[in-house]
């Protein structure tokens, strides 16, 4: 139904009335999704433990505590009331690791999922609207980035721009990146043909205007489902890059690669091994409900059955 | 449909080069010197780095080392590794049987389990039993593998003491390795407790990386199985009085496993990345982590070719699995 | 296939032996790598010595069990002449060479096989030079014996003659370790024949007290006891490697009894292996060290005090609590105390973060910047370097130096760590290849070191620390190159080019039952004498 709203854009009389109706029809389908709504309670949480980490945290995620090596959880025998979930192998707080960590793993996902998004839309829009040889070429290249499992490309990638946070984004960017010019590209092909487009170039509009003002608002709902997807894909390759010593580096406080560090302690002190793990668990489920919650809310398809 | 497969091939052709490209591309341009890496703390003089790089042909244009590499890759030589000084293709040919068997192991765990949690799922659809499953698989589809295979260790392996540590089979159990799948191989043996000391070992390493296509067969049977139980010919065979298991079975299972069948087929990728990771923690020797390893050591011909070869593994996997659904589907081939 | 057919025949050869071993005893040792290949000339790795060089091979001289003593093993007994350059060599009568699928020896150890053992590695022009394609030989060249061997004879049958450039008092030393293995020409001539010559490396044919039987890559070494070994017969009968690399499930098997010994432990486990009843643990100060190079050529740090100051302001006990666990001792001179003479008379800078403070301001350094380089890398040396780093940087913060932590991917790091003019002091270390103090002080602290090529990674020049070594060399008197060297070790300190940090321990767990093995200070990994009590 929201195809038929802006299917006809001599209508032009109200598009914020429009996109208002939309927006509630959204909300009305989403918050049906029980899942949906708690991963979302979950994730503003793990927002605010981002945005608010130097506030919320009991101790600076760097400072060791020399005196406090390993200290177990305060439930345990031995734990301290000042370091709730213990301390790891240079006496840091885990808690404050975690809180901070939170920083890390969302601004993972929005960084790889922006720069795949941009990226994917550009190359699959010049691919699908331009067609010919341009699309081949294009379409070809992507198909060799998809020959390749995600994870071990971005390695190699890994490898090549050097070990960090930085690049081990760039390169799971540059991985997830076909997927978004596979969906663009078929939308586009799917919609150049359709009347208000040749409307639009009728009327005189440059292939730009088509591109991203005509045509790209019609394409968007698969890709935000797969931007949620993709988001929380990318915090667990950045986590699994971080444990595999490829992604951010020591001291970072990032998920993967805390875990990395504490796989020594996997017999001794089970709370640095267990914390880390959870922590992500928890993150990529919560985004995973919410994406399903948008998937059912954004996809007319699946949303009858 | 021969005019069909022969499109299919002859596109793979051009990607086919890129992946050589890709591959060979990437590895020049990895930084970090190969030859200093043998070395080690030790360093190297001069003149006998230049000599090793000749030796070893780095001294060569880059275009003039790509066009050895397809040259030799044609007679299919892949090179030798830098670290063992061996054929990267017999090294690549020893490992693969395990990677493979675990692959194997995982992709029927998921789908022996996820199939039939995904129909029971759809059938009792809003049933306490499909939001257990479902979270269930939700959960197992956000889980990040490399801990979950560490926490398996510390419970099965470490306080219950059911399942060996790591390791393909029990040191106690020694025979000739005939097809390099060690659950096979220790059948053929014929000794006694071989096949189960394989089947221990192979236990945990499979369910970790079975855990993710699990879930992803299980939340795709179940809508597959959602979208055709709304189709009106299923609505009309139940309306004509059949019975409600064999609407069911007959027609809805059937007609919902093709998308099932190609989310399968599509594991394959999701399977060699996740081997990485089960491999690293399982020390499962397999080709992950020979890649991993190879990776961090710089040796330049098992990288390239590593991943040329399984690149080249996923390119004909999906070619099969295009070529199944051409066959199930008339439509896609006149395309 | 012909891979497929070559693997069934060594299996139904192995078959046989398989199906007898009712009582034999089986040893099974969880190593941490993967052996390059069972050659042990062209490689570097000790993973590869020990499941090559020591259980299959023998030396013309070996280190004595335990100890860094060259003691004669294929060669009972040599001759220096008087101007210590023709070194004259008497074979051990009746050694007998093993066999296997392939190939039976018609005859005994020679001076043939000694010969072929040195010219292969040191002739390019020998058809068994590159019997693999792009195999050379780094330990040979690295110890620079091309330059000094002059030539190799035979002068019978159990006698040979080997001439050097000039006198070289490590020399007998180099000929004891893994690379200078002795190999059958026997087997060879038949392996070129057969035109199998990769089997060189693939299934190896020694004098040693182990016989190689089988390997499956990254999984399984095994060996069998050698019923014609010249020295004592093993007490094992079957020697198992179980390839581990992680160093937790190592002890999760050694705690299973799933193999009997185990090297490197985490050093997070040491608390729990020493409280296991069914455990012991061994250990022996490594044959190694630690440190943190200065780039003395640069400003601020070309001054002596600067970087006295900055060895005083490093607190090393908390590094060796913190990174190493206690499995370290702090270090003070360039070379390890289990090392002949090492200088127990130096006095190491305490650490004194005021004094450092005052002595930075004396020496008119204000708000300094540096970077620290952590390797990416775990070594004996250094079980973690970012994390030595991490704690070098909280301890320079209180003196009001800010430090950086950098780091490169190994290559790269040993690449450009060793460029001139390099920004920052670089953690690193070294563990000895022969014993001999020349290896760890003219390698990286002697002025020709210090270019393109060498290990000097302070760059660090001093003509009279260079002299010293310089003269050390010439003599094989021992007690007058301990008078050099500990002067040696007294201007490295005064100079303090490093922070010498530490010198790690190593630890072998094992199971209670095991009895028969020594630690070697060089890491070395050998089970001739291994034996399991029930």
């Amino acid at each position: 139904m929201t195809e038929t709203a802006t299917n006809t854009p001599t209508v032009k009389l109200s598009d914020a009335a429009i996109r208002r109706r939309m927006l509630a029809d959204f909300w009305f389908h989403f918050k049906q999704n029980k899942g949906a709504v708690a991963g979302m309670i979950v994730f503003v949480l793990l927002v605010v433990a981002a945005v608010f980490a130097a506030v919320i945290a009991p101790h600076d995620p760097t400072q060791q505590y020399r005196d406090a090596l390993l200290v177990p959880p305060l439930w345990q025998e031995g734990g301290r009331a000042d370091f709730l979930l213990g301390t790891d192998a240079v006496g840091r707080d885990m808690l404050s690791r975690l809180i901070y960590g939170a920083q890390y793993s969302l601004f993972i996902g929005i960084v790889v999922v922006s720069i795949a998004l941009v990226g994917g839309i550009v190359i699959g829009m010049v691919a699908g609207f331009f067609g010919g040889w341009v699309d081949t070429v294009i379409m070809r290249v992507m198909d060799v980035i998809l020959a390749f499992p995600s994870l071990l490309l971005a390695l190699v990638l890994v490898a090549i721009l050097g070990p960090g946070l930085l690049n081990a984004m760039i390169a799971i960017a540059i991985v997830y990146q076909p997927h978004f010019a596979r969906l663009t590209r078929a939308a586009v092909m799917g919609e150049k043909e359709r009347e208000y487009v040749t409307a639009a170039r009728v009327a005189g509009a440059g292939n730009m205007r088509l591109m991203f003002k005509t045509i790209l608002p019609n394409c968007l709902a698969p890709l935000i489902v797969q931007a949620t997807l993709s988001f929380s894909s990318a915090v667990l390759d950045a986590a699994a890059l971080g444990f595999l010593g490829m992604g951010a580096q020591p001291p970072a406080s990032e998920w993967g690669t805390m875990l990395a560090e504490a796989r020594e302690f996997i017999l001794r002190a089970w709370w640095v091994v267990t914390f880390p793990g959870l922590a992500i668990l928890i993150s990529v489920l919560a985004i995973n409900l919410m994406g399903d919650g948008l998937r059912d809310a954004l996809d007319p398809k699946l949303k009858k059955s | 449909m021969i005019r069909f497969l022969l499109t299919k091939l002859l596109y793979l052709v051009p990607t086919f080069l890129g992946i050589t490209i890709v591959a060979f591309g990437f590895v020049r341009v990895l930084p970090g010197d190969p030859v200093l890496l043998m070395a080690g703390e030790r360093g190297l003089s001069p003149e006998r780095h230049a000599e090793l790089a000749h030796q070893l042909g780095f001294d060569k244009p880059v275009w003039a080392q790509y066009f050895d590499f397809l040259t030799r890759l044609l007679h299919g030589d892949l090179g030798n590794s830098l670290v063992t000084k061996k054929p990267v293709l017999g090294e690549f040919l020893t490992l693969f049987p395990a990677t493979v068997e675990l692959g194997l192991v995982a992709i029927i765990i998921a789908t022996l389990v996820g199939v039939p949690v995904g129909v029971l799922a759809a059938i009792k659809r809003g049933s306490w039993f499909d939001q257990v499953s479902m979270t269930a698989a939700l959960v197992g589809f956000s889980m990040p593998i490399f801990w979950w295979g560490l926490l398996l260790i510390i419970l099965f392996s470490g306080i219950l003491q059911w399942t060996p540590v790591s390791g393909r089979i029990s040191l106690m159990f020694f025979f000739p390795q005939v097809t390099g799948f060690m659950l096979i191989d220790s059948l053929l043996s014929g000794q006694k407790g071989a096949f189960l000391s394989a089947l221990s070992h192979l236990i945990l390493p499979s369910v970790v990386l079975a855990t993710i296509p699990l879930a992803v067969i299980a939340r795709q049977t179940r809508s597959a199985m959602l979208e055709v139980m709304g189709e009106d010919y299923v609505r009309t065979a139940k309306a004509k009085g059949m019975p409600y298991s064999r609407v069911v079975m007959v027609h809805a299972l059937r007609n919902a496993m093709i998308p099932v069948i190609t989310t399968i087929g599509l594991q394959v990728g999701v399977l060699l990345a996740g081997a990485i990771l089960t491999e690293t923690i399982f020390s499962w020797p397999g080709i992950g982590k020979w890649m991993i390893d190879s990776i961090s050591r710089r040796d330049y011909p098992v990288v390239q070719s590593g991943l040329l070869m399984i690149a080249a593994i996923v390119m004909l996997v999906n070619l099969l699995v295009d070529l199944t659904y051409g066959l199930i589907n008339p439509r896609i081939r006149h395309k | 296939m012909k891979l497929l057919s070559r693997s069934l025949l060594a299996a139904s050869a192995l078959a046989l032996m398989s199906a007898a071993p009712a009582l034999a005893k089986t040893f099974v040792y969880c190593s941490e790598a993967s052996p390059e290949g069972f050659d042990p000339a062209p490689y570097t790795a000790g993973t590869t010595f020990d499941a090559s060089a020591h259980p299959v091979y023998n030396g013309l001289v070996e280190f004595k069990s335990g100890t860094t003593e060259v003691v004669p093993a294929l060669a009972e007994s040599w001759d220096v002449s008087e101007d210590g350059t023709v070194y004259t060599f008497h074979l051990r009568k009746g050694v007998k060479w093993q066999s296997n699928d392939v190939f039976t020896p018609t005859r005994e150890l020679t001076a043939d096989d000694v010969v072929f053992s040195f010219v292969r590695q040191g002739d390019a022009t020998n058809p068994w030079h590159e019997y693999i394609p792009g195999i050379t030989y780094e330990y040979y060249t690295s110890m620079e014996m091309p330059d000094l061997v002059k030539s190799v004879e035979k002068v019978d049958d159990l006698t040979v003659k080997v001439t050097l450039t000039h006198p070289e008092a490590p020399f007998i030393a180099n000929l004891a370790m893994p690379f200078m293995r002795i190999v059958s020409q026997e087997y060879a001539d038949t392996l070129a024949k057969a035109g199998t010559k990769e089997d060189f490396n693939n299934k190896p044919i020694g004098t040693g007290p182990f016989k190689f039987v089988a390997y499956q890559k990254d999984a399984v070494i095994r060996f069998q006891k050698n019923p014609d070994y010249w020295g004592e017969a093993p007490k094992i009968d079957d020697l198992v490697f179980a390839i581990t690399p992680d160093a937790s499930v190592r002890l999760q098997k050694l705690k299973a009894n799933e193999c009997q010994l185990m090297p490197f432990p985490a050093p997070a486990d040491l608390a729990t292996i020493k409280a296991d009843p069914n455990l012991k643990l061994d250990e022996l100060p490594g044959l190694n060290v630690a440190y943190l190079a200065y780039n003395t050529t640069v400003a601020p740090f070309d001054k002596v005090e600067v970087r006295k100051a900055l060895n005083m302001a490093i607190n090393k006990q908390a590094i060796i609590d913190a990174v190493f666990q206690g499995a370290g001792q702090v270090a003070k001179n360039p070379i390890p105390p289990t090392m002949w003479s090492y200088n127990d008379a130096v006095t190491d800078d305490a650490y004194d973060p005021e004094a450092a403070k005052k002595m930075l301001a004396d020496a008119g350094v204000k708000d300094l910047s540096m970077k620290i380089w952590a390797m990416p890398v775990q070594r004996p040396y250094m079980p973690n370097a970012r994390r030595t780093a991490e704690l070098m940087q909280a301890d320079l913060a209180k003196v009001g130096v800010k430090a950086e932590i950098v780091s490169y991917e190994w290559g790269e790091y040993l690449k450009k760590s060793m460029e001139e003019g390099r920004d920052g002091a670089v953690i690193l270390g070294w563990t000895g290849d022969n014993g001999d103090p020349d290896n760890f002080l003219s390698v990286l602290l002697s002025c020709a070191g210090a270019k393109t090529g060498g290990s000097n990674r302070a760059f660090w020049c001093n003509e009279e620390f260079s002299d010293l070594l310089t003269q050390a060399k010439k003599t094989s008197d021992v007690a007058e190159r301990t008078k050099l060297y500990e002067q040696a070790q007294v201007i490295f300190k005064d100079q303090a080019p490093w922070d010498t940090l530490a010198h790690s321990t190593q630890f072998v767990p094992m199971r209670k039952n095991v009895t028969g093995f020594t630690m070697s200070p060089l890491g070395d990994f050998t089970f001739e004498n291994v034996d399991i009590t029930e």
